[in-house]
Order: structure tokens, then C-alpha cells, then sequence
């Protein structure tokens, strides 16, 4: 018993500070892509031919629309395109309501900012997820599994994987579909009470990802199952994922443009000495 | 009769021509001989179409002697199997027959392993005959594919009576996204990519092996003494996460919280690093052929030291407290038991064999990279048991952390950047790379044709020799044990898959 508490003594109060304090991204993390057509070259397509996805489309106008929900966030198009066009940024959230929102022509986070007034109605309070992979390669169920560790800790925020998909408010897929889970997929969404919402987690479950053609795949749940929410990313970082959760509930709105760093300097500084992790609860 | 096998070392690639192409009796004769009497291991046993005709190659391991053997055989449509000679061949026959539909003649039992092609007469995956126990007392369990928690999905069938489980099945294929396909024609700009998103905690080893094994294919890319030091501090990070995180998984299956708590933060701590190195906690784009996508500058080394001390520190500290409790390691002992004959009759590799007292690990007898200049020693333990399993973990921690801080206090300085040539492999080669990635080896096959693109491409997950091991981990066991000693192996669904 000792030993266990001095062991405790040395490990520390570890809980993270997520959502109170914007996470820190690492500093080579490739986060939202901010694009300036104005500078794209009308007829280079260098971004186009390096994108392992097929995520860069070229537009009429000679600019290009970078499609999040291709995107694995590998930046190769960031270093082929010598105008500098993309840019990655480290902003992590990337979440979107509807599907088209994932098309990127511009440097805006012009993304809606609310949920739907059902979703926030009926998952405001607590959130049931009832997680399947189909499919892919298991990091989107890592990354997601990080929630649980007490550096993440979504359980305080009301966040909870159930196993029974009756008792699940939504349904978190991760993976392209293989077609091998099609049907176990498609039984699980029907065991669910309604209304099931559904969170297309990483960009596999959007797209395929870099799954996408291959003929063992579904290229993606949209034919199958509509999302709620898209979540691009390859894996998407644990703050990506907490985020996208905390805004699928209406309680964690997006920051306004320009406002964001503001924003996270006046929090870090009003909760300097402060010491109470249910406050985060209140806000 | 002379023993004709094409020999590489790891990684290494020959002209095809030099692969002999023996007649069948002979090659199996020999294989067989290999394995007896070389103590030689199958890294890959596979079929491949070559114009019309079928062919079969094998891949076998000589440890002691630090050599990869390779033959092949020409045949129609069916051989005589190897399975009721040696085990070790049972899931590569299965895989042939359903891949190809050739013939392995005299196995027991070929059974889909992915449900995906000509030999599978299923309709749905996991629809197939099982093995059924009956009696009064018996009964069967069946769990998955999708599980109670987060986690990838696979079919188990227990016949148990009472509470033991007198025999278990795993069926698997429900991850299968067809990668061995996709890559054929590459390299291409996706191929990377689908290495890296095999088995997605394995990522930093299956980019390491692949540029292997582009790198043994192609003269002018040589990566340089800084790249072989980067590749090896991505491996031991990509190691380090994920023993402290089945460090973690095993004290919480034993509903030892403290370690578990600790455990799972400080794994988050080793894919941090990660991320700090690339962008990426898996490590995605850190390694490529030729050299690195990423350098570590002074900034990064003087972040990652402290960090890595720190973390070193309290991963020692939790570990010792796990392995310092009673009930805990009476929990571990004796539970999941694979003896080290049957780990060397079924061929596991890896952890869980170095665990069954086989004393095999690709760093220490096969070395690639760095460890070809850096001599590593193996752990090893006799037991076989989840005790076993989680103390080899417990030496690798140490290992790795041993290896990683000199390594980044002495980075060889960066050369002249030297652009990476345009990829030209050469034609008509036979090329294999294997790494130890962290639940065990990793093996790459490719066959180049006249342009220098892959015409077959090959991969062997670890997972794939192991998982029959599970099985016979939870012979005679009680079922509720079946958590602990499913995650003191910690196998990867979609790295068997594919």
C-alpha cells in the first residue's frame, strides 16, 4: 500500500486541461489546410500529381479545391506547390456538420457553427458511443481509445463508449468499410434506438481515404449510412476527435475567425493559479 | 543431393534468375530438410502467377546463421501439403488455397482465412464450419465480430465445458481492404501511403521495411548513417508506446488500476515524441525510401532528452510497482501457457515467442539498419505465460529507452542534402526486407518485372504466425482469463487482414 502511494507521489496530477485550455499541437502537426488560390498557377498541377489521395481537384477558375474528406494530411501538396497555395495549419479542429463543407478553396473556418438544434437537444447533456471499425488500419481506434486515458478523460465531459449499440446515442465508424463489415455494420446501426446519429470518424469512413478504389472496400459509410458529422484526419489527433465530439453535442462552439488566439491566451491566463477541473464543466 | 536455395541477407534482393525453380518432390524434400535440420523458420510461403503458369516460393529463416532461403517450384493447380509435416505451414496454405485456389492435398482443414476470393465458397465472412464440441456439459460461445469495446473486429468461437474452453477458433477477414492488390503495379505515390496504414500502430516498421526494400532494389538510394539512427529512434519510440501501452491493458485486465492509469498516459507521452519528430503520433511520413521525410534539428533533441528521461522514469517506476504486487503476478503465472514446443511446431515469431524460450528477434539475427553496426541482445523468457509475455515487454522498455537517449545525444551530423534520386528499381529482381516491428517480424516480398514495377508483392504481419498461438494460449483456460491473454499477445486484426 505504500509503495502504491508513493508511487502515485511521484507519477502526479496528470488529468489534461482539455477543452479549458486549447491543446498544444506538436509543431510539425499538419492541421486544417488554408489555401490562397490567388497565387495558383493556371497550369500547374504539381499538388494534383503528388496527392497520393486524389483529394486536389482543379477548378475552371484555375484554382483548386482541396477535398478534406480525401485528404490523409500527408502535406506532400504543401511541398510540391512552389506558389504556396497550401499551406497546412496546426489547428486542430477539423470537424464539419455536412459534407461539403469539407471542400476547401480558401482560408477560412467558415464552417457552420452549430449542431443540429435535435442532436443538442437530445446529446447536449451526455453523449453513448457505440463504436465500430470497418475496416482500416486501427489508429482512428487508438486515437480514440487515448480519450479514455486520464490525460484525455471524456467520461468528466459526459462522454461515454457503451457496448451494447441499445444503449448508444450515436455510432462512431472508423475504417473505409471493408466489405467484409458491411453487414455487420448495417446490424448494428438497426440495433440502435432511434434517432441513431452516426460520426464518420477519420477520413476513411468519409472517402475510402487511401483505401478508396480498392474493390474490397465501400469507399467510405456515405452510401450506406449518412453521417452527422465528418471528421477528417489520418488518424485525426485525440484533441481533433474531443473537439468534434464536444461541438456534435452543442457544447463547445467553435471560436470565431481571427478571434482564436485571442481567445486561447485570455483562458490560459484566466485560469493561471486556478486549480478546479470541474469548472470546466460550468462554462 | 546438393541443397539449392537462393541466400540473402535481411534485406536483400538477387536477379530472379538466380531463384531456383526445383521440381516439386524436390523442394519440398529440402524445405523439409531446411526446417529439421537447419532449424529454419517460414518467413512466407506463397503462390504467384507467372504467365501461365503457378509457382510457388518459400521464404525460410535460418537465425543461427543469419541467412534468408528462398526456392520455388513450379506446379498445376495442386501440391502435396506441408502442413501434416510441419504446422508452421497450416495458415499460408489456407491463405493459398483461398487466394488462388490451388490445392494444398492432405490439409486438414482449408478454411477461408479472409473471406475474399476463389477458394472461399462463403456467402458471408464467418459463415463457415467450425469445429463443434459436443456433449452434455458442452457449450459454445460466440463473440464478435464487432466487440464490446473499441477495438478492431474478428469472430471467436469458444467450445467450452463449464467454464474451460476446450477449444478456441478465430476467424478473421472482416478488415480486409485488398492491399497486397493495390500495391502490384507500384511503386506509386499511394504505395507508401498503404504501408503505412497496413497495421496502423505499426506504421514506423512497415515504412522502415519498405524502404528496405526499395533501397536493396535500387544502388544509387542509400540512406545515409543519420538516416539509420533517425529510422532506429522512430522503431524504439513506436516500441515504447505500445509495450507502455500493453503494459497498461495487462494491470487493467488484472484490475490493477494504478499502472494501468500511469500506463496509459505515459504511452501518450511516446507518440507525442513521435508527433514531435513528423507531425504524426503513428509516425506517418517519418520514414521513406531513400532517407527520411523529416530531420531531427538541435531543437527537437534538446525537447525530446528531458522529455524522454522523465517518461523513462515513470514508466520504470509504474512497471516496478506492477510487477512488485502479489495478486498480480499470480494473476500472470501460469495463465495462457504456450510451451516452447509448440511455439517453434506453429512458427510464432516475435514477442510471444521470445516469451516460449525461442530465441529469435530480427535485430539480433537478422540485423537491418542500425543494428548492423549496434549488436542487439535478445530477451528472452522460458515460462510462455502472460507473465512471460509482460516481462518481455518489461526488458524491451529498458532496452529501447538504453538505446534511444546516446542516440540522440550523438545524431551523425547531417550530410550535404543530396537530393533523393527518382525511384528505378531493377527489373526481373526478387527483393525481401523483414524488421522486428514491435509484436514481432515483419517480412516484404516483391518480384520486379521488365519495367522495374512490382509484379508480386508480398507482406507477412506478424500478427499472421501468432494468431493461432491465442488459440493455443487459451487451450485448457478458463474463459474468463480469455481478456488477459488475448491482450498479453495483442494481436493486430487488420495487419492479418491486410
Amino acid at each position: 500500500m505504500l509503495e502504491i502511494l508513493k508511487s502515485r507521489l511521484l507519477q502526479g496530477y496528470r488529468a489534461g486541461k482539455f477543452p479549458r485550455r486549447a491543446p498544444v499541437m506538436p509543431e510539425r502537426f499538419l492541421g486544417l489546410p488554408l489555401i490562397d488560390n490567388s497565387l495558383c498557377q493556371k497550369d500547374c498541377s504539381a499538388c494534383l500529381q503528388t496527392c497520393p489521395a486524389g483529394a486536389i481537384q482543379k477548378e475552371s477558375d484555375g484554382g483548386i479545391t482541396l477535398d478534406c474528406g480525401k485528404c490523409i494530411f500527408c502535406g506532400k501538396c504543401a511541398r510540391a506547390c512552389k506558389s504556396g497555395v497550401i499551406k497546412f495549419s496546426r489547428q486542430h479542429d477539423l470537424a464539419a456538420f455536412e459534407r461539403k463543407q469539407l471542400l476547401r478553396r480558401d482560408a477560412s473556418y467558415s464552417y457552420e457553427l452549430q449542431p443540429k438544434p435535435i442532436i443538442r437537444q437530445l446529446c447536449g447533456r451526455s453523449l453513448k458511443i457505440r463504436q465500430v471499425s470497418a475496416g482500416g488500419c486501427g489508429a482512428c481506434e487508438l486515437d480514440f481509445n487515448v480519450l479514455n486515458t486520464l490525460a484525455w478523460d471524456m467520461a468528466r465531459l459526459h462522454i461515454q463508449v457503451v457496448a451494447s449499440p441499445r444503449h448508444a446515442d450515436c455510432l462512431l465508424v472508423t475504417g473505409p468499410l471493408s466489405k467484409n463489415m458491411l453487414l455487420a455494420l448495417k446490424k448494428t446501426y438497426l440495433s440502435m434506438p432511434e434517432p441513431a446519429f452516426v460520426i464518420a470518424c477519420g477520413t476513411c469512413p468519409i472517402s475510402g481515404g487511401i483505401f478508396a478504389g480498392s474493390e474490397a472496400v465501400c469507399d467510405g459509410i456515405e452510401e450506406v449510412l449518412k453521417p452527422d458529422l465528418y471528421l477528417p484526419g489520418c488518424p485525426p489527433h485525440p484533441a481533433s476527435i474531443m473537439e468534434a465530439l464536444l461541438r456534435f453535442m452543442g457544447r463547445q462552439m467553435r471560436p470565431m475567425e481571427g478571434d482564436r488566439e485571442n481567445k486561447a491566451q485570455k483562458e490560459d491566463k484566466a485560469q493561471e493559479g486556478d486549480k478546479k477541473p470541474e469548472d470546466s464543466l460550468k462554462a | 543431393m546438393a541443397e539449392q536455395f537462393l541466400i540473402l541477407r535481411n534485406p536483400g534482393a538477387a536477379p530472379l534468375s538466380e531463384l531456383p525453380i526445383l521440381p516439386f518432390d524436390e523442394f519440398r524434400s529440402q524445405a523439409l530438410a531446411a526446417i529439421i535440420g537447419r532449424k529454419a523458420r517460414v518467413v512466407a510461403f506463397f503462390a504467384y502467377a507467372h504467365g501461365a503458369a503457378q509457382r510457388l516460393l518459400l521464404i525460410l529463416a535460418s537465425d543461427q546463421e543469419g541467412k534468408l532461403l528462398l526456392s520455388s517450384s513450379e506446379i498445376e493447380g495442386a501440391f502435396e501439403s506441408f502442413t501434416p509435416s510441419s504446422a508452421q505451414f497450416h495458415w499460408f496454405e489456407r491463405e493459398i488455397y483461398e487466394q488462388h485456389g490451388i490445392m494444398p492435398k492432405g490439409h486438414p482443414w482449408l478454411k477461408p482465412i479472409r473471406f475474399d476470393s476463389p477458394g472461399s465458397n462463403a456467402d458471408e465472412p464467418g459463415v463457415c464450419e467450425y469445429f463443434r464440441l459436443a456433449g452434455e456439459a458442452a457449450h459454445e460461445v460466440a463473440v464478435g465480430p464487432v466487440h464490446a469495446g473499441v477495438i478492431e473486429p474478428g469472430h471467436f468461437r469458444f467450445q467450452c465445458v463449464g467454464e474451460q474452453v476446450y477449444f478456441l477458433e478465430i476467424s478473421l477477414g472482416y478488415q480486409h481492404r485488398g492491399i497486397e492488390k493495390m500495391l502490384r503495379q507500384g511503386p506509386d505515390k499511394k504505395s507508401l501511403h498503404l504501408m503505412e496504414t497496413c497495421c496502423g500502430d505499426s506504421s514506423c516498421a512497415y515504412s522502415g521495411a519498405y524502404a528496405h526494400l526499395l533501397e536493396s532494389l535500387q544502388e544509387d538510394l542509400c540512406p545515409t548513417e543519420r538516416t539509420q539512427v533517425m529510422r532506429m529512434i522512430a522503431w524504439e519510440l513506436e516500441r515504447l508506446a505500445n509495450h507502455t501501452g500493453d503494459m497498461g491493458a495487462l494491470a487493467n485486465d488484472v484490475a490493477f488500476r494504478p499502472t494501468m492509469a500511469y500506463c496509459g498516459r505515459i504511452r501518450g507521452e511516446f507518440l507525442n515524441m513521435t508527433a514531435e519528430l513528423c507531425g504524426n503520433r503513428f509516425g506517418r511520413g517519418l520514414i521513406r525510401p531513400g532517407g527520411m521525410g523529416y530531420d531531427i534539428n538541435d531543437a527537437i533533441v534538446a525537447k525530446l532528452l528531458p522529455w524522454l528521461q522523465a517518461s523513462g522514469k515513470e514508466l520504470r517506476n509504474a512497471l516496478e510497482l506492477l510487477f512488485s504486487r502479489a495478486g498480480v503476478l499470480d494473476r500472470f503465472e501460469n495463465t495462457g501457457t504456450v510451451d516452447s514446443k509448440t511455439a517453434a511446431n506453429i512458427g510464432m515469431v516475435g514477442i510471444a515467442a521470445r516469451a516460449s524460450a525461442q530465441k529469435q528477434d530480427l535485430r539480433s539475427y537478422h540485423p537491418y539498419g542500425w543494428y548492423r553496426e549496434n549488436p542487439y541482445e535478445a530477451a528472452w523468457a522460458e515460462s510462455g505465460d502472460v507473465y512471460a509475455r509482460a516481462l518481455i515487454r518489461y526488458e524491451e522498455i529498458k532496452k529501447s529507452l538504453a538505446m534511444l537517449e546516446p542516440a540522440l545525444k550523438k545524431l551523425p551530423p547531417a550530410e550535404k542534402n543530396a537530393a533523393t534520386p527518382p525511384l528505378s528499381l531493377q527489373p526481373k529482381h526478387i527483393a525481401v526486407s523483414m524488421t522486428e516491428a514491435w509484436r514481432g517480424e515483419l517480412c516484404l516480398c516483391a518480384i520486379t518485372d521488365e519495367q522495374g514495377r512490382f509484379e508480386q508483392f508480398k507482406i507477412v504481419d506478424p500478427s499472421f504466425h501468432n494468431w493461432y498461438a491465442l488459440a493455443m494460449a487459451l487451450r485448457g483456460e478458463q474463459i474468463s482469463n480469455f481478456p488477459l491473454c488475448n491482450k498479453s499477445f495483442n494481436l493486430s486484426y487488420c495487419g492479418h487482414d491486410l
